[in-house]
């Protein structure tokens, strides 16, 4: 009995959790404007979204475009300087270190809601005006601290004496980075940079603060906007369907890379 | 011997960290094909001194010279030297081939001279066959295996070894250690080897460098350390001694445990205070009590598998351990004999504690970083600099820090027979010297008196 009831609580929190989603996967296979309105199986919702025959498809492609390029060029650069802090953070001693984890973990914890208007007071206080390059230093600016946090583990884990068995065999400091730290480094770094994609992506707040008035879009602020102006667009819905079965299967990867690493070490 | 001979030159290297030292003006001088061990307990400054050698860390003073060549200031990637770390070190990410070949890709040394030498390293560490294993799915042994065939694929002038050892089992030390000391003799090249356990040292050695608190206490053969230790800290370290205090009444005879003896020492001078060191095995222990040089009666007998441990009670009160490979019941009556030339005299490092002081009034003193009542002074200024002498017996130890004027911990007990000599390191770092009958473990945080009257002063 009361496994059934604990089945029976998983299943509920599950469905509540998919439900909204699953009936946007549903209905991105009809043609009806109006969400919830089923007028027949058809496909040409997706079609429209990739051939571009629909009304102001111009700026939503505009958006996903801009979205996953900014996303692309804050997961670059947040790794590179994530994993350089981390390396540093790692080598320093006691006290300081102590503080400069804390610091890190700060920007994490904070409202993006905090971060955004803090970045815009920012942005406008140095008279630098803000469009397509605020809107990337403001992501880099969020998204460093968790390749941060995803580097420094490895590096923690790592035998210490590591780095200086390289030089000592005779590697230059630039050598035992190369071939050593970063190789080791690597897995901690591509879940950072996965993970610097994903906030990038999906952050409405920050962007929104940032971007001026040039009139940039990314997803988030165009379905923001276009919510607003009355109803989301139709395609809207196939979108939204896609990029969840992206991210899942992207999700599965990850789990496997895992399990199969945990494997390898439990050997 | 010409300097050129030495493929080491160590010169009066000095390094701390913050404020503490933990190397103090250490010099050392290593010969070419050399079995050198660097033996100390944890914190002694053995595995710094490495450091330095390998090129991670600077010395703050001092200079270190490789085959006459000046090297203090070259990074560890151009010194022709390789190491050997404590927990392998070696890389995860490469199977074991790569791992050995690792130094040689460096050097751009043509694959087929890299394929020769890998298979020839990982022979020498008998692990043909291993070459396409990964290094993690091998055991703590093996592993140390790959991590010194790494070392020496490089052909290194020297070889660093740091603890290599001390992550094995027993039985798995025991066999690389016979392993190792073959290594050595086929390789020829000097092999400097850091470690705490002075078996080990005595084992594997062809020269055995004592360090304590960041200096040397002693440097020779491992027969040397053992049987003529220079002071009592190594007698105490290495292998098991009864330590004893001792007066030299004139050349050739000492008194220690309230008997006069015969012993092999001169030059120390007349009735002068020093340190006696008598290994267990080498007190005669006998049933007949004629004959003997002094007698005693058993306090307690261990079995230790080759030979009998016995703490034995003497006629004048002191404790001695005894080692035979006869059992003597406790509470026997049992002689002793001790032969001349077992008797190791050693002069006394200090025979008061002795510190820098400033005279504050006639009745206080200021050492140490505080002030002291001391007794009314005559001849004194306030401001005066002073040396103030404090006996080892007058230092009062007591449980509870807070009321002592000085707290610290204990850091060093050596048993002297009848009394325990401490080593108590204050809380700001110094050294204090107690004589005390009472029991004190290592770590015991302590407070510190002195009585007005135990200090002494003088200019």
């Amino acid at each position: 009995m009361k496994r059934f009831i604990a089945q029976c609580y998983i299943w509920l929190l599950l469905i509540v959790l998919y439900a909204p989603i699953v009936f946007i996967a549903i209905f991105s296979f009809t043609e009806s404007k109006v969400l919830g309105n089923w007028t027949g199986f058809s496909t040409k919702l997706y079609q429209n979204l990739f051939t571009g025959d629909m009304q102001g498809t111009g700026s939503l492609m505009q958006a996903i475009e801009n979205t996953l390029i900014i996303a692309l060029i804050a997961a670059v650069v947040s790794t590179v300087l994530g994993s350089i802090a981390a390396i540093g953070i790692h080598n320093m001693r006691g006290k300081t270190k102590q503080a400069i984890t804390f610091m890190n973990n700060i920007p994490m914890l904070n409202p993006d809601i905090i971060t955004g208007v803090s970045l815009f007071l920012l942005f406008v206080f140095l008279h630098i005006s803000q469009g397509y390059a605020t809107v990337v230093l403001a992501h880099i600016t969020f998204c460093t601290p968790y390749v941060v946090l995803n580097v420094l583990p490895r590096l923690t884990q790592m035998n210490p004496n590591i780095y200086e068995a390289a030089l000592d065999l005779g590697a230059t400091p630039f050598q035992a980075l190369r071939k050593v730290l970063l190789p080791l480094l690597k897995p901690g770094m591509i879940s950072g940079f996965i993970l610097a994609f994903t906030m990038s992506l999906d952050d409405f707040a920050v962007t929104f603060f940032t971007r001026g008035t040039i009139g940039l879009d990314t997803l988030s602020t165009y379905i923001y906007t276009d919510a607003r102006k009355g109803g989301l667009t139709p395609e809207l819905r196939p979108l939204i369907t896609l990029m969840f079965v992206g991210i899942l299967i992207l999700l599965i990867v990850i789990n496997i890379r895992k399990i199969r690493n945990s494997d390898n070490e439990a050997e | 011997m010409n300097s050129n001979d030495y493929i080491i030159e160590i010169k009066n290297i000095s390094k701390s960290f913050g404020d503490k030292c933990i190397l103090d003006d250490v010099s050392i001088n290593v010969k070419k094909g050399e079995f050198v061990t660097i033996l100390g307990p944890s914190g002694c400054g053995k595995t710094t001194m490495l450091r330095l050698l390998a090129g991670f860390g600077q010395a703050d003073k001092g200079e270190i010279r490789i085959n006459g060549e000046d090297i203090t200031n070259v990074p560890p990637h151009q010194r022709p030297v390789n190491t050997v770390f404590q927990r392998y070190a070696l890389f995860p990410h490469l199977d074991v081939y790569e791992n050995i070949a690792f130094g040689l890709k460096l050097q751009k040394v043509p694959a087929e001279e890299i394929d020769k030498r890998v298979m020839k390293v990982l022979k020498m560490v008998s692990m043909t066959d291993y070459e396409d294993r990964d290094v993690e799915s091998l055991s703590g042994g093996q592993q140390q295996r790959v991590a010194i065939a790494r070392a020496i694929a490089n052909q290194p002038k020297v070889l660093l070894l740091d603890e290599p050892l001390a992550a094995l089992d027993l039985k798995m030390r025991k066999d690389m250690q016979i392993e190792l000391k073959e290594m050595h003799r086929k390789l020829g090249i000097t092999f400097i080897y850091v470690t705490h356990d002075q078996e080990e040292a005595l084992t594997l050695s062809d020269t055995i460098i004592v360090m304590n608190e960041g200096k040397i206490q002693q440097i020779g053969t491992p027969t040397d350390i053992y049987n003529e230790p220079q002071n009592s800290f190594v007698a105490d370290f290495i292998g098991e001694s009864n330590i004893l205090n001792g007066k030299m009444i004139k050349d050739r005879v000492v008194e220690f445990v309230g008997h006069e003896f015969e012993c092999v020492d001169e030059g120390f001078g007349e009735n002068v205070d020093v340190d006696v060191v008598v290994r267990p095995e080498d007190i005669y222990i006998m049933n007949r009590l004629e004959g003997a040089q002094f007698t005693g009666k058993v306090k307690s007998c261990t079995f230790k598998g080759v030979h009998y441990e016995m703490f034995v009670d003497t006629d004048k009160n002191y404790e001695l351990m005894v080692q035979d490979y006869n059992a003597f019941e406790p509470d026997s009556e049992v002689g002793l004999l001790i032969r001349p030339a077992d008797i190791q005299v050693m002069h006394k490092e200090r025979t008061c504690n002795t510190f820098e002081g400033e005279i504050v009034d006639e009745t206080h003193v200021r050492f140490l970083g505080e002030t002291f009542e001391c007794l009314q002074q005559e001849g004194f200024a306030a401001g005066d600099k002073v040396k103030v002498e404090v006996a080892f017996s007058k230092i009062d130890l007591i449980d509870h820090p807070e009321e002592g004027m000085l707290s610290g911990d204990v850091y060093f007990l050596l048993y002297k027979g009848d009394h325990y000599h401490l080593t108590i390191m204050t809380d700001d770092g110094d050294h204090i010297w107690v004589d005390t009958n009472d029991i004190w473990d290592k770590g015991d945080l302590v407070g510190i008196n002195i009585a007005p009257q135990d200090i002494k002063i003088v200019k």
